[in-house]
């Protein structure tokens, strides 16, 4: 049995992900590509991150891959995955309409809500090491939780104003619902249009899952992985240092000020401790510490890129 | 007069916020109400909920509030008027009055003529009151989180509101609020009736008026029909009943506006998972009720309560995604259950030390030491006073408590930890008496909660919670006022509901387990001690229903044995409705009102009774029948007969009341007076062993 009913054939993958981004792209959100440094959540990449910082008005969706180290499960498991596809959608501020037009984008993508029963079950989000939270729901369909849907309210610990509406759906979940299909690696990605011929996802992804399952939970050398870790740190660290000399640059100097630099190597830090984690390799004691660095590291850049932004707007 | 009703919009509320949300905006909206003078006391009012709405109805709502005058006083006549002149006084009182100089009044009071002025305050419309007030009203209702929505961030609300109307009688009432006017239109179910607004004509109509736009909006009538819907469509199955859930029906309640509810299945092969896995999947992740058979067997169904309804092709389509998800959820679930098995949980030991209990407290692998200890010197106690315990099993127990934690399924259903343990220790050949305990670790998580079954649980349950009391109380982590985020009090409910509810007495006293837990810092000792206590006055009144002055009573005469200090407030309360206990300890209260009055003016009683100093026939008789009395109270009350004990004290009531009728305690002579008071101080400590009966309230 189809879950979408009779009418048509469910979305491939990608024709998922091309509705829906057409559908955001009407919206006047500016189509982003993913970000290509390693995250574990669509929300860490700059584009929502930073983005949500400061007042300028932002509209913009891009479709993220996420790593969890430690959700990987050598392509075994058919639900779950080291990496998966989240698409991001980040409205600021967000329109009053914000629930109306997500409900029409499930509409978008062949879902018929009276067919359906939808739910909004509160469920809030917080990034500690970002300094980020906000109130939300997890929208259920049928059962299934399809979308993460929060009203980011802080970020780099610093208040938000305007608040920021920030809709993440689960692709693969989204896909595997409207194909109707047990496990993640049977959903189809594209069908050729001459041959008819099904590329499915496992035919696409398995073998990264188990290589990258592997590596995280058997291969990854815990001590280059340290010094990775302490290397990104102190560079970071040394980028948030020269920021406390932003008052005496001039402008340009400002500007070229590379705070999406120090970005990627708080992040490269998170995934290296995300690594580590997997691994085993983080005592009690580290723990504790090296999240307390990390969050050093990112909600620094956050800090710093909020002042950047004031400083330019000033000089302005 | 004129109906009211009031209705916020919002998207969606946390269904856990709802309940309370919508019983403080009614009592507010008609405090205010009563306050503004709009509506008399006790008008009939009634409120409404759904995930979107929050709303409240008012019968009988002045359309005007009355004018009303109001008598000032002011400044006293020779300070107003200087030879009949007024003074800047008289003027200044006259301005705040809204009064000429001239109208003032003279009144007379006990304390003299002072000058006065009836001031007359004009009524307003009832829709230019509420247009003031209620917003202030909806700014103050209490959330558990809120946010901020608007740029700007005027106000900070649970959720976005989506609109608002207010009707007084047929008329529009222009509240603000949120960025929003109220109105005379509402919204019907998001999906059933989509977003064309719908007028609403009179207040009494509201009700109505949803229901034909697919919106339940009285929660008692949406709860009810959830619940005879998941009757109905368990009856397609044979002998089956559904899982009663009160919590459950109580969420899915608040998570919809226009309830139905289906049923779906999962293959058989499932079932071979244990049940509590199961039925935690469906109810904490997914929201199903279970399915059982007439045996209380899990059956391979479960029911969903949707908002919205279907037809039959339409309803399967529900059904079949339901199942899916399901089905991913169990299979997560028996995917982890195997994979860990890979592991034992002895080798999951070392990997504790891996697992923060809390920062400066160390690992679990600490933690498991040091319980380990605790377990064993309350252990040891037990055994000493001949009570039965398997010391070896208690130790495995122990050692192997938190190892689950380090599991993949606890992982991804917390709210199993310990369950787990219990299981995977059964399933990988420990004692029945290990696993148990392990199993019944967490109990009892609530005050409705039941005991571990076993000695050895109960000691582990205890000497888990004592540590973590301990360790936090050592840092200074206390819980204060309505902060506990370590729910340290619910942990030492626990050590007493224990101590009161294990199927066989546990011979230990809250001193002892504080001990055990603090070891020798005697500080601390007493304060984990005076927590527990606290704990078990808590108790006594929630969980045992006690009076609070039986509970004072029965706690002044010792608080450390718990089981004991039930089994007498139990016994006091049995007896206290008697004439002669309560003129007993009216008398008792007497008694040692005498004393402390005596001690204040330094008035030492006598060090015994002198038989030879008692002159009066009622003191001769009071002693006499109360040493009498006394071996048997003691007697029986070793023999913990609590009740017959304080009915013999009541039989005292003759002897006290002539007492007291015929002699006078505080009289001049010296050796007279200490001997009688000697005789009190006797009396009180004789029979306050159960309870000390002057702190229980007596009528009259």
């Amino acid at each position: 049995m189809q879950a979408t009913g009779k009418k048509k054939a469910a979305l491939t993958f990608q024709e998922l992900l091309f509705t829906l981004q057409r559908f955001w792209a009407d919206q006047g959100c500016v189509l982003q590509q993913p970000y290509d440094v390693e995250v574990g959540a669509g929300t860490m990449s700059p584009d929502t991150f930073l983005r949500v910082l400061g007042p300028k008005p932002v509209r913009i969706a891009y479709a993220q891959p996420s790593r969890r180290p430690a959700d990987g499960r050598y392509g075994e498991n058919p639900n779950r995955l080291f990496r998966h596809t989240q698409l991001q959608v980040i409205l600021k501020p967000p329109p009053v309409r914000i629930q109306e037009l997500y409900l029409e984008s499930l509409t978008a993508i062949g879902i018929d809500l009276r067919e359906h029963d939808i739910k909004f079950e509160e469920d809030n989000w917080e990034w500690p090491v970002g300094g980020a939270w906000g109130v939300g729901w997890q929208v259920m369909l049928d059962g299934l939780e399809i979308t993460q849907f929060t009203y980011f309210q802080q970020c780099g610990g610093m208040d938000l104003d305007p608040i920021c509406g920030e809709i993440t759906y689960g692709l693969e979940r989204i896909a595997g619902f409207l194909q109707d299909v047990d496990s993640i690696y049977d959903i189809v990605w594209a069908v050729e249009p001459d041959t008819g011929r099904k590329v499915t996802y496992g035919e696409m992804r398995l073998a990264e899952e188990e290589q990258f399952s592997a590596y995280s939970f058997d291969y990854a050398d815990v001590s280059k992985l340290w010094e990775h870790l302490n290397l990104y740190e102190s560079e970071c660290l040394s980028l948030l240092n020269q920021a406390k000399n932003f008052e005496k640059m001039d402008s340009l100097e400002l500007k070229r000020f590379p705070v999406l630099g120090a970005y990627e190597l708080a992040l490269k830090c998170s995934h290296v401790f995300n690594l580590l984690d997997a691994r085993g390799a983080i005592s009690v004691t580290e723990r504790v510490g090296v999240m307390a660095r990390i969050r050093t590291l990112v909600v620094g850049v956050a800090r710093i890129y909020a002042a950047q932004g004031q400083l330019l707007e000033s000089a302005v | 007069m004129a109906e009211f009703l009031f209705e916020i919009g919002l998207e969606e509320i946390p269904a856990r916020m709802i309940a309370s949300a919508e019983a403080e905006l009614q009592q507010r909206v008609v405090a205010m109400l009563e306050r503004e003078r709009l509506v008399s006391a006790g008008v009939a009012s009634k409120s409404f909920a759904t995930p979107r709405r929050l709303a409240v109805w008012v019968a009988e709502v002045a359309e005007r509030q009355q004018d009303i005058t109001e008598e000032l006083v002011g400044p006293s006549v020779k300070v107003a008027f200087k030879d009949g002149v007024p003074t800047p006084a008289a003027e200044a009182f006259a301005k705040k009055a809204g009064v000429a100089v001239s109208s003032l009044k003279t009144v007379t009071t006990p304390k003299g003529e002072y000058i006065a002025a009836s001031s007359t305050k004009q009524g307003l419309d009832a829709a230019d009151v509420i247009v003031s007030e209620l917003p202030k009203e909806l700014a103050a209702i209490y959330w558990a989180k809120n946010m901020y929505w608007r740029p700007g961030r005027p106000e900070r609300f649970v959720r976005p509101v989506r609109w608002m109307a207010a009707l007084l009688g047929a008329k529009p009432v222009k509240v603000s609020f949120g960025g929003y006017e109220a109105g005379s239109v509402t919204y019907g179910h998001r999906v059933l009736f989509g977003d064309e607004p719908i007028a609403l004509k009179l207040p009494g109509e509201y009700e109505q008026t949803l229901e034909k736009s697919f919106v339940v909006a009285d929660v008692a009538v949406r709860r009810h029909k959830i619940r005879k819907a998941l009757d109905a469509v368990t009856r397609t199955v044979a002998e089956a009943r559904w899982r009663e859930d009160e919590d459950l029906v109580e969420t899915v309640t608040q998570l919809t506006e226009w309830p139905s509810v289906i049923m779906g299945s999962f293959e058989t092969e499932y079932l071979a998972l244990p049940e509590e896995v199961l039925v935690t999947v469906m109810r904490d992740h997914q929201k199903y009720f279970a399915v059982e058979d007439k045996a209380g067997k899990l059956a391979p169904h479960f029911l969903a309560v949707l908002n919205t309804e279907a037809d039959e092709a339409g309803l399967a389509v529900i059904r079949h995604g339901n199942e899916r998800v399901l089905r991913a959820r169990f299979n997560d679930a028996r995917f982890f259950w195997e994979f860990d098995q890979r592991v034992s949980l002895a080798d999951r030991v070392e990997l504790l030390k891996n697992v923060t209990f809390q920062k400066d407290l160390g690992s679990y692998a600490a933690k498991t030491a040091r319980v380990r200890k605790l377990a064993s010197n309350l252990a040891g106690l037990v055994l000493q006073r001949k009570c039965e315990l398997n010391p070896v099993a208690l130790d495995e127990a122990v050692s192997l408590a938190k190892t689950d934690l380090t599991s993949e399924l606890v992982k991804e259903f917390t709210e199993l930890q310990g369950i787990v343990g219990g299981l995977y220790a059964r399933a990988q050949g420990l004692s029945a008496a290990a696993a148990d305990a392990i199993y019944d670790q967490y109990k009892p998580v609530s005050m409705e909660d039941s005991v571990p079954r076993t000695v050895e649980g109960a000691v582990l349950a205890m000497a888990d919670k004592a540590d973590t009391i301990a360790g936090m109380f050592g840092l200074g982590m206390e819980p204060t006022g309505s902060k506990d985020p370590f729910a340290l009090r619910r942990a030492a409910n626990g050590i007493v509901k224990v101590l009161a509810e294990t199927t066989v007495a546990l011979p230990l006293t809250l001193t002892e387990v504080a001990a055990a837990a603090c070891g020798q810092n005697e500080a601390l000792t007493g304060k984990v001690r005076g927590f527990l206590a606290e704990r078990l006055e808590f108790y006594l009144r929630e969980a045992r229903g006690q009076a609070y002055d039986v509970v004072k009573a029965v706690l002044a005469a010792g608080a450390d044995d718990v089981r004991d200090a039930v089994a007498r407030a139990e016994a006091v309360t049995a007896v206290r409705g008697s004439d002669d206990f309560a003129a007993v300890s009216a008398a008792f209260r007497r008694m040692k009102n005498i004393l402390a009055q005596a001690a204040e003016k330094s008035i030492a009683p006598g060090a015994h009774v002198e038989d030879a100093l008692l002159a009066e026939a009622s003191e001769k008789a009071l002693a006499q029948r109360s040493s009498e009395l006394a071996a048997r109270v003691a007697s029986l009350r070793a023999e913990k007969n609590y009740k017959a004990a304080l009915e013999s004290i009541a039989t005292l009531r003759p002897q006290v009341d002539a007492f007291f009728d015929g002699v006078m305690v505080m009289v001049p002579e010296p050796e007279v007076r200490a001997n009688r008071l000697a005789l009190l101080t006797q009396v009180l400590g004789d029979f306050s062993g159960i309870a000390d009966f002057s702190e229980i309230v007596t009528a009259g």
